[in-house]
């Protein structure tokens, strides 16, 4: 279980997150949503550890890891699919997943997540010698997941996983993380597209200009008038 | 025809030389976008701990050079860790700046403890003191030496680079900091490691230089150390392939305008290289040309 309490991040002057509190339980998927500059991405750096905050703390399992690096929480079970997909693009699709498992020593363990991933995204497979950035944008997306999964989380961040794909592409991704999901990892998915992310999340935050506004069930959520104007187009 | 074997063995000589300097100017760049201006002094350095430890230790070249190079791999570190580090996250030109004091400093922290004057280095005796001829071109022993050791210390950085698993780390590190702490990659470590690996391979140079060239001085590395940067931008600064390509083709173009033309010009038309490469294909010859976003 993943907790964010009460964290509060400063770039500068710039008062980012007020007093952020978030709770990611265990087999769940946990949705972040908001517009465009609230908060979001920010929430998720520091959660990983890319970002400091200024107060607050973040426990993972109860235990306090907001002063540990990025590094010590891939390997206690956190990874993240940064916005953007951010593959490392001159180098082959093997190679960026073989990055996925840096931290993992267990060769045995790594191939047959290797092959788990390959099944998952057959597209990967058949394109592994080639450099990932000659991919399209859903198979970027594909990639950045399956690194992200490399690392054998128990939770996964994912952020804007449908940012700029075809919304049959974005279908085929969220699909993907419900399956991800039911294989028991962990989902803490923060999306600008509201009604798909509501549709699978169990739990979701609103996030407005640094702050959580609203939480409740995905399906609450779908159904609150304030949201459906706000965020679902009508 | 002899001549011009002559002057391509004479070149390939020198451009080993550029060639192990601008690696390190390349790695550094490529890993954290700066142009580590202290870098000819480290090369200088190695010069120096090599001509100890020949002088007053009677060693030979192999065990001298990997001295230099081992003292060369702490002092780049320590120069990221002092110097560069705390600048992690300031602006470019900052950095920039530093690594020029860090030049001066060890210039001039040298010619301190050295005096400004130059020195010879020991004379290589037995069998490296040798030369041959092939077909009228004259070859020395040093020459071959240097070559080798080149040739050995690209294929062993190569190897590095793509086969362990420092090695990709770097190269995830220079292209995307983020991403690469995501996968559980320690960049600061990867950095300092890139500094040990460039200085290295400059420590090697310098004592190349001091048995080649016969004498050094504590600034010694501010004309090389120029070149050497040129070789990198030349192939296409960030890029290792590119280091290699531009530090060979630097070399023949000195070589070649000392032995054909006026060696007066030779520094000239390098750095009229220089100009024109930043005019023409400011990416380097293996460079893929890509607008800076903004």
């Amino acid at each position: 279980m993943l907790e964010i309490k009460n964290i509060n991040v400063h770039f500068g002057v710039i008062h980012a997150l007020k007093d952020v509190s978030l709770t990611v339980e265990d087999g769940k998927i946990v949705t972040l949503i908001g517009a465009n500059g609230a908060g979001k991405t920010t929430t998720l750096r520091t959660a990983s550890g890319l970002k400091k905050p200024t107060s607050g703390s973040i426990l993972l399992d109860g235990k306090d890891i907001t002063a540990t690096t990025p590094q010590a929480r891939v390997k206690m079970g956190i990874s993240q699919v940064p916005e953007g997909r951010r593959v490392f693009s001159t180098m082959t699709v093997l190679e960026n997943l073989e990055l996925g498992a840096f931290l993992r020593r267990d060769k045995d363990g790594i191939a047959k997540d290797l092959a788990t991933v390959y099944e998952r995204f057959p597209i990967l497979a058949d394109r592994k010698r080639q450099a990932a950035g000659t991919l399209s944008g859903g198979e970027q997306q594909m990639l950045a997941m399956g690194r992200a999964l490399m690392s054998r989380p128990k939770i996964l961040f994912l952020d804007e996983p449908s940012m700029g794909l075809a919304p049959l592409l974005v279908q085929e991704i969220f699909d993907i993380i419900k399956v991800i999901n039911e294989t028991g990892t962990t989902i803490l998915l923060v999306e600008q597209n509201a009604s798909m992310a509501l549709q699978i999340a169990h739990h979701a935050y609103v996030m407005e200009t640094g702050s959580i506004v609203l939480s409740g069930t995905g399906a609450e959520l779908s159904q609150s008038e304030e949201i459906k104007k706000a965020y679902l187009g009508g | 025809m002899e001549q011009f074997l002559q002057q391509l063995i004479n070149g390939l000589s020198l451009g080993s030389i550029y060639a192990l300097i601008a690696l390190g100017y390349t790695m550094v760049y490529g890993i954290i976008k700066l142009i580590n201006f202290a870098h000819c002094d480290v090369y200088m350095i190695g010069a120096y701990v090599g001509y100890a430890c020949m002088t007053y230790f009677h060693l030979g070249l192999l065990p001298s050079m990997l001295i230099a190079m081992a003292a060369c791999t702490l002092l780049g570190m320590a120069i990221e860790k002092i110097a560069y580090k705390p600048l992690r996250n300031a602006t470019r030109i900052a950095v920039l700046i530093t690594a020029l004091g860090v030049s001066m400093f060890l210039e001039y922290g040298t010619m301190f403890f050295v005096k400004a004057e130059v020195r010879a280095y020991p004379s290589m005796t037995g069998w490296m003191a040798q030369s041959f001829q092939v077909g009228g071109v004259n070859i020395s022993m040093l020459q071959v030496i240097i070559m080798a050791v080149t040739v050995i210390l690209m294929i062993l950085l190569q190897f590095i680079v793509k086969r362990t698993r420092v090695g990709r780390a770097m190269r995830a590190v220079s292209l995307d900091k983020d991403a690469a702490e995501l996968m559980g990659i320690n960049v600061n470590s990867t950095i300092s490691f890139t500094f040990a690996l460039g200085s290295a391979l400059a420590g090697a140079a310098g004592v190349l230089v001091g048995v080649y060239y016969n004498s050094i001085n504590p600034l010694m590395g501010m004309l090389p150390g120029i070149k050497a940067f040129v070789a990198a931008v030349f192939g296409g600064i960030g890029l290792i392939p590119g280091a290699m390509v531009g530090g060979y083709a630097i070399g023949m173009i000195e070589t070649m305008v000392d032995g054909y033309g006026n060696s007066l010009y030779k520094d000239a038309v390098v750095f009229a290289i220089l100009i024109l490469i930043l005019i023409v294909k400011p990416a380097g010859l293996l460079g893929k040309n890509t607008r800076e976003k903004v």
